[in-house]
């Protein structure tokens, strides 16, 4: 069953996806789907493992469970300092 | 921790860590040098989602407490576009004596560079730019992860 969600995307991926947020309905079990289904939004060819995912402004994982509802932030490899 | 978009004062920081029980402060300038990868650096623009980022950098500082027996320890970020010799991010830890103060500031350096959602992007004398994510950064803090290929710096090129 779809999920409704609100995906939020950062700096390369933004650029890539051309907005900083979207909704969309997909059907995702987990953030790791999420990422996996929006492939040719974010443009990312990087594995899940150099990316980190949020959910409703928590750090979470991949395997972390989608709850319809929820705002997903998808981050980029980070680089700071 | 502390997310700004004015430049970072290090004195002016290192002053608000003074306390009588300090025998040591030790503190970490992370500054915007003119080249990476062979490639001639003229700016660098720093995109940060602070709520996270102020988060995760307490929850950092909060494990160095842990870790280590510290006095003070505070961390603060610049975010935007930033020239050639800024001072990009500062460390600073207060402690009885140096070896902690040391370890500290060093544990804090390299989860910040690798926990907190910050994006670096930067901008070449050639008129191009990309942004950069730093695998030398994940490999001090967690030393048993070994990367494999010579470049230990990896850049998604973006196309505009």
């Amino acid at each position: 069953m779809n999920k409704n969600i609100t995906v939020r995307y950062f700096a390369g991926f933004r650029e890539h996806a051309g907005v900083g947020e979207e909704a969309v309905s997909l059907s995702a079990a987990t953030a790791g789907d999420v990422y996996e289904l929006l492939k040719h939004r974010h443009g990312s060819q990087e594995p899940l493992g150099h990316c980190k995912v949020a959910i409703n402004d928590e750090m979470a994982d991949w395997n972390t469970p989608i709850n319809d509802g929820d705002t997903v932030l998808l981050f980029p490899p980070v680089a700071g300092g | 921790m502390r997310i700004s978009n004015s430049a970072i004062e290090p004195d002016r920081l290192r002053q608000l860590l003074t306390g009588d029980a300090a025998g040591a402060c030790v503190a970490f300038e992370g500054w915007i040098r003119n080249e990476n990868e062979g490639q001639e650096v003229l700016r660098l623009e720093y995109e940060i989602y602070e709520p996270l980022a102020v988060k995760e950098g307490e929850k950092i500082i909060g494990e160095a407490r842990a870790k280590y027996p510290i006095l003070q320890a505070d961390c603060v970020h610049r975010e935007g576009l930033l020239e050639i010799g800024e001072c990009a991010v500062w460390v600073g830890v207060t402690s009885a004596h140096r070896d902690e103060a040391f370890a500290a500031c060093r544990f804090i350096i390299d989860e910040v560079k690798v926990r907190l959602p910050i994006w670096k992007k930067e901008y070449y004398v050639n008129g191009d730019s990309g942004w950069v994510n730093c695998e030398r950064c994940a490999m001090h803090a967690q030393p048993e992860r070994k990367v494999a290929g010579d470049s230990n710096v990896r850049k998604q090129r973006v196309v505009s």
